[in-house]
C-alpha cells in the first residue's frame, strides 16, 4: 500500500475517533484515465485527469444506537484530513440514533492475502494516449468504410481508467487493490432517404489486450445502425418479446435493485415478500460473484471490508437470497451477502457486483427462428419501471419477427407488462454470455408483453 | 491586469486567491503555458464547491453528508479539436501541469502566448443572492425540517407506510479564465427538497414523489407554507395510484398539463436544438434552421436569466452571460444553443449555453429553462375538446434518440379523459413519438403557463446539470401512449 493512503487513512481514523467516533472507517480513491474520441478524420478530445478523494465515515454510539455521517474531500493536507474527521463527527452528532448502524461484526477480508482476480495488466499502465487514439482511429475508420449510407458519426471513443482503492476501519481492517478498465465505443449513423439512424457497439475489459479488434468494434456498430433504416412502427399487439445481448442486462439491473436489502427494508420491491418462493420460470438462474477473474465488477473486498463471494440469488425460479450489505442484513435480519458498495463520497449501500444470467440452449438466431411473430428489441430508452409495482413500460427499437425470420427494423414503440409477470414467463435463454458492463444476460424471450404503436 | 473592485469576478478571484495563492499573474501564466503551440482558445475553469445533504427514513435521520469537491480543468481548442486536462488539486504547479497536458493534442508551434485577463467581462447582475449559503445552515434545523415533514406525511392519511424526505443543498464557487480576456466568477447556490411516500392498502403499493427547490436560500424552502403543500402533493399521488387502473395502449389525443410536462419540449425538440449535434448534423433538426417544426402559435423559449430558478446561471460554465434565446418562434426553428467551440465552427454567436457538471468535464451546449409561451386558450376547454384520450399531469422521466428523433416519457399522474371529462387515474403511461413531428401536432395552448417545482436534472454524455422547463396545458393529437391493455 503507498504510504500516502495508509497515512491519510490512519490519520482520517485517529483523528475521527479522538473526536467523539466510538467507530470510523476511510477510503481513499486515487484514479487517473485517459479518454480520446475520434470523429471522422480527426480529433474530437482527448482529456487526462488525475484525481484522488478521501471519504470519511465517523459513528457515535449511544444509548440507543449509533449516529453516523459521511464526509469527502480531495484535499488530503495534514489539516483538511483532521478538520473533514471533526466535521464528520460534528455531523453525526445532529443525526438520529438508529440501533442498526456499525461496522460489521467481524468477518474481514484477510488483508494480506487477498486473491489476484487479475484486475488489471501491470504493462497497460504506461499505454500511452496515442495508442488509444488509434485504437478509436480505426474504430471510426470501419465504421465509416462499412457501407456507403454511413458517412456521418458522433465519434468512435477510447478510454483507459486506472484506479487503487484503499479502505480502513477503525476494527482494524486495512486493505488495497488496484484495478483497471479499458473501453472503445464507435457510434456511427447510418442515412438513407433523408432519414437518420444511430446505434453503437462496444468493448470493454480489465486488460488492453482483452478488448475486442477496433475495426471489429466499428464494423459492428456500423451493421448495427444500417440494419435500423427504414424503421417503422407496428399496430399495437400482444407478441413475444425477444431482449439481446445489449438490452437483456437492463432487465437484471432492474431485477437486481428490488433485491437490495434496502429496497427490501424500505417496502421499495415488488418482491418484498417472496423470500424462497418461485419468481421465474424453470429457466431463471441470477448469479452475483464479485471474484470473477477478470470481471468488470470483481473487487478482493466490499465496500465495509467484507469478502466478496458467489451468491446466487434466483436459482431455477426460485428467490434465494436478497443482497445485503451489513446495515441492511442487521434490518432483516440475515448476514451480509459481500455486496457493500461504497464510492468515497458516499456512505455504504448495496450493490451488484459481475450480475448474470445463467446461459440456457440455442442461439439468438435460433430463438428468432423459433418465434412465429415478435419483437426483438435492440434499445430501449426512457425510464418507464416502478420497482414497487413491478410495472414496466419503456420506449423501444429493434427488429420485427414474422414467420421466423427477421422482417423489417422497429420504432417508435414501448413494450410494457409487469417485471412479476415477465420473470415467470420467460420461455428461452440463449447459450451466449457477452460482457458489455458488468452486468450481461444471454438473449431471452419473454412469452408475452404489449407493444404499442400505431 | 484591472478589473471592478465589487464585481463578482472580484469576490471569487479574491476566494481563489485567499485559498489556493492563485493571483493574475500566475493566471495569466497558466494560460500562457496552455497557448505556447498555436490554438485558437483555451481556458481554465477553476471550482471549489461544497454540497451536503440530510436524509429521513423511517422517521429518524440516520445520517448526513457533506462533500467538498475542488479542482482545475484546462481546455485548449484548435479547430474541431480540443484537449482537456483536469486536477483536483488546485495550485500553480497543477495549473502548469494540466495546461501542458491539454496543449500538447495540439502539433503546430507557434512563438509562443501571451495573455493578459480581465474582469470586464462580468455580468452586471446576481439572479441569486443569498445572504447565507445553503451549506452553512446548521444541521439541526435541517434534521427537524425533515422530522416535521414526516410526521405531516403519516398524519395525512393512514395509508401512508413510509416516508423519505431529504434536504440538498450545494454552493459553488467558480472561477473561468480565457485566453480572449475574459476573466469571470460566479458562487452558485442551489438546494432542494425531496419527499417520497409509499402509500399501502391491501395487496396495493404505491409512490408518490415531489420536490422542490432552485438557486435561493434554503429558508425559502424551510417554511410550512412551501412545504407543507409539496408533502401533500406527495401524499396525494401516492393514494391516486391506489385507485389507477392499467393504462390503455394505443394512439390517442394527449392534453398535457401545465409546469413539468415540460419536459416534452426538454427531450423531444431541446436536446435536438444543442448545437454540437446540428454542428455534427447529427440531429434530426439539422439544417431545419427557418422551417416549420411546430404547429402554429408554438413559440418555445431557453432562458437562463430567469431569476432564483434552477436552470439558471449568471454566466455559463465559459464565461458567457446567459440570455434569453428563442428557439422556435411561432412554428419556426429560429435557433440553436451554442457553448464557444461549437458556436465558432458553425459561424454562430455563443448563447451561454455552455454548461458542464464539474471542473472534472468538457463544456457541451446545454438548455438551461425550456419553456413555451403561453397561448390564449382556458384548460378547462382543452379538456372539453378532447372525446376520448389521456390527460398527464406529471411525468417521472424521459429520454430522446437525438438522430432518429424518438422520445419516451413516463407519467407519474395520469388520468383517462372520456367525453371532455377526466377519468379514472391510470398508471404506467409511456408517451413515445418523434421529436420534430410531436410540435406540429399541438393543436391548442393554453393561457396557464408554469415552470416546474425545480427538481429537473438533465444527463448528457455521462453529465447532469440543474435544469428548468415550462408549459401551459396543451393537446397534442395522436400520441402514442405505451400501456398494458391493448
Amino acid at each position: 500500500m503507498s504510504v500516502v493512503a495508509r497515512d491519510v487513512i490512519a490519520l482520517a481514523l485517529r483523528r475521527a475517533k479522538s473526536a467523539g467516533a466510538d467507530q470510523a472507517d476511510a477510503m481513499l480513491v486515487e484514479a487517473d484515465s485517459l479518454e480520446s474520441r475520434v470523429r471522422g478524420d480527426e480529433i474530437d478530445f482527448v482529456v487526462q485527469s488525475q484525481e484522488r478523494t478521501l471519504g470519511i465515515r465517523a459513528l457515535i454510539r449511544g444509548s440507543d444506537g449509533r449516529r453516523s455521517a459521511v464526509t469527502s474531500t480531495s484535499d488530503l493536507s495534514e489539516a483538511a484530513v483532521e478538520r473533514m474527521a471533526d466535521e464528520t463527527v460534528a455531523i453525526a452528532r445532529a443525526t438520529a440514533e438508529d440501533p442498526f448502524a456499525g461496522l460489521p461484526d467481524g468477518g474481514f477480508a484477510s488483508s494480506d492475502a487477498l486473491p489476484d482476480l487479475d484486475l488489471f495488466d501491470p504493462g497497460d499502465r504506461n499505454v500511452a494516449v496515442e495508442a488509444r487514439i488509434e485504437d478509436a482511429r480505426r474504430a471510426e475508420q470501419a465504421a465509416r468504410s462499412v457501407d456507403e449510407r454511413i458517412q456521418n458519426s458522433e465519434g468512435s471513443q477510447a478510454a483507459s481508467h486506472f484506479s487503487r482503492v484503499a479502505y480502513g476501519n477503525s476494527e482494524g481492517f486495512l486493505g488495497e487493490y488496484e484495478s483497471a478498465s479499458h473501453s472503445l465505443f464507435s457510434e456511427p449513423l447510418a442515412h438513407e432517404n433523408g432519414s437518420m439512424q444511430r446505434d453503437y457497439w462496444m468493448t470493454v475489459g480489465r486488460r488492453l489486450s482483452a478488448l475486442e479488434d477496433p475495426a471489429a468494434v466499428g464494423r459492428r456498430a456500423a451493421e448495427r445502425a444500417l440494419r435500423r433504416l427504414g424503421a417503422r412502427r407496428v399496430p399495437t399487439c400482444e407478441v413475444p418479446v425477444i431482449f439481446d445481448a445489449v438490452t437483456a442486462p437492463s432487465l437484471l439491473r432492474q431485477v437486481a435493485g428490488c433485491l437490495s436489502g434496502y429496497a427490501i427494508y424500505r417496502s421499495m420491491s415488488f418482491l418484498g415478500d417472496r423470500m424462497g418462493e418461485r419468481i421465474g420460470s424453470e429457466l431463471v438462474t441470477l448469479v452475483d460473484d464479485g471474484r470473477l477473474p477478470g470481471g468488470l465488477g470483481s473487487k478482493p473486498f466490499d465496500g465495509e471490508g467484507l469478502p466478496t463471494r458467489r451468491n446466487v440469488l434466483i436459482e431455477r425460479g426460485e428467490l434465494c437470497t436478497w443482497l445485503l450489505d451489513s446495515y441492511s442484513a442487521r434490518k432483516l435480519g440475515g448476514t451480509s451477502t459481500g455486496n457493500a458498495s461504497r464510492g468515497p463520497g458516499g456512505a455504504p449501500g448495496v450493490g451488484a457486483t459481475n450480475l448474470w444470467l445463467e446461459p440456457g440452449e440455442g442461439t439468438l438466431e435460433e430463438i428468432v427462428a423459433d418465434t412465429p411473430r415478435g419483437l426483438l428489441v435492440t434499445e430501449l430508452i426512457g425510464m418507464g419501471f416502478n420497482p414497487v409495482t413491478g410495472d414496466y413500460s419503456r420506449g423501444a427499437a429493434g427488429l420485427w419477427i414474422e414467420d421466423g425470420k427477421i422482417a423489417h427494423p422497429v420504432e417508435e414503440v414501448t413494450v410494457a407488462g409487469n417485471l412479476a409477470d415477465m420473470l415467470t414467463s420467460i420461455d428461452a435463454v440463449g447459450e451466449e454470455l457477452h460482457w458489455l458492463g458488468r452486468v450481461a444476460s444471454p438473449p431471452l424471450r419473454v412469452a408475452r408483453m404489449t407493444v404499442a404503436g400505431e | 491586469m484591472s478589473f471592478d473592485a465589487d464585481s463578482p469576478a472580484t469576490d471569487t478571484l479574491t476566494f481563489f486567491r485567499e485559498r489556493f495563492g492563485l493571483d493574475e499573474s500566475n493566471l495569466s501564466a497558466g494560460l500562457g503555458t496552455a497557448l505556447e503551440r498555436s490554438v485558437d482558445f483555451a481556458d481554465l475553469f477553476f471550482e471549489y464547491s461544497t454540497q451536503d445533504s440530510v436524509v429521513l427514513e423511517e422517521s429518524i435521520v440516520k445520517s448526513g453528508d457533506r462533500h467538498i469537491e475542488q479542482g482545475v480543468g484546462v481546455r485548449v481548442q484548435r479547430g474541431e479539436r480540443q484537449g482537456y486536462a483536469h486536477s483536483d488539486e488546485i495550485s500553480v504547479e497543477s495549473v502548469r501541469l494540466a495546461a501542458s497536458t491539454a496543449r500538447a493534442i495540439s502539433e503546430q508551434s507557434s512563438g509562443g502566448g501571451s495573455v493578459t485577463v480581465s474582469g470586464g467581462g462580468a455580468p452586471g447582475r446576481d439572479l441569486y443572492p443569498v445572504a447565507t449559503a445553503p451549506t452553512d445552515v446548521p444541521v439541526e434545523q435541517k434534521v427537524s425540517l425533515l422530522g416535521e415533514m414526516d410526521s405531516y406525511a403519516r398524519s395525512l392519511d393512514s395509508r401512508i407506510v413510509q416516508v423519505m424526505a431529504s434536504v440538498i443543498g450545494q454552493q459553488r464557487h467558480l472561477l473561468m479564465v480565457g485566453s480572449d480576456g475574459t476573466l469571470v466568477g460566479d458562487v452558485q447556490p442551489l438546494v432542494r427538497l425531496n419527499v417520497q411516500v409509499i402509500a399501502a392498502d391491501g395487496e396495493r403499493r404505491e409512490i408518490g414523489y415531489q420536490g422542490m427547490g432552485g438557486r435561493h436560500q434554503l429558508d425559502v424552502l424551510m417554511e410550512p407554507a412551501q412545504w407543507k403543500p409539496l408533502v401533500q402533493e406527495a401524499v396525494r399521488v401516492a393514494l391516486l395510484n391506489l385507485d389507477a387502473v392499467s393504462c390503455p395502449a394505443g394512439t390517442m389525443d394527449v392534453v398535457l398539463g401545465p409546469g413539468w410536462p415540460g419536459i416534452l419540449l426538454h427531450e423531444a425538440i431541446g436536446h435536438g436544438l444543442e448545437g454540437d449535434f446540428n454542428r455534427k448534423k447529427t440531429s434530426a433538426f439539422s439544417d431545419r434552421l427557418g422551417q416549420r417544426v411546430a404547429a402554429e402559435g408554438v413559440t418555445v423559449v431557453d432562458d437562463g436569466t430567469l431569476a432564483g430558478r434552477r436552470g439558471s446561471l449568471n454566466v455559463d460554465d465559459e464565461g458567457t452571460p446567459t440570455r434569453r434565446n428563442v428557439l422556435i418562434e411561432n412554428g419556426t426553428l429560429v435557433g440553436y444553443l451554442h457553448d464557444r467551440l461549437n458556436a465558432r465552427l458553425m459561424g454562430m454567436e455563443p448563447t451561454g449555453n455552455g454548461r458542464r457538471e464539474s471542473y472534472a468535464h468538457l463544456p457541451m451546449p446545454r438548455m438551461t429553462n425550456t419553456f413555451m409561451l403561453a397561448g390564449q386558450e382556458e384548460p378547462e376547454d382543452i379538456l372539453r375538446s378532447v372525446k376520448n384520450g389521456l390527460y398527464a399531469v406529471s411525468f417521472a422521466g424521459g429520454q430522446v434518440d437525438i438522430t432518429s428523433g424518438k422520445f419516451v416519457f413516463s407519467a407519474s399522474e395520469a388520468y383517462r379523459i372520456e367525453d371532455g371529462v377526466i377519468g379514472r387515474p391510470v398508471k404506467g403511461a409511456t408517451l413515445i413519438g418523434n421529436g420534430p413531428d410531436v410540435l406540429q401536432r399541438v393543436s391548442r395552448i393554453g393561457c396557464d403557463l408554469e415552470f416546474d417545482r425545480g427538481v429537473g436534472t438533465c444527463g448528457k454524455d455521462g453529465q447532469s446539470v440543474p435544469v428548468g422547463v415550462g408549459l401551459p396545458t396543451i393537446r397534442v393529437d395522436k400520441l402514442t401512449v405505451g400501456g398494458t391493455q391493448s
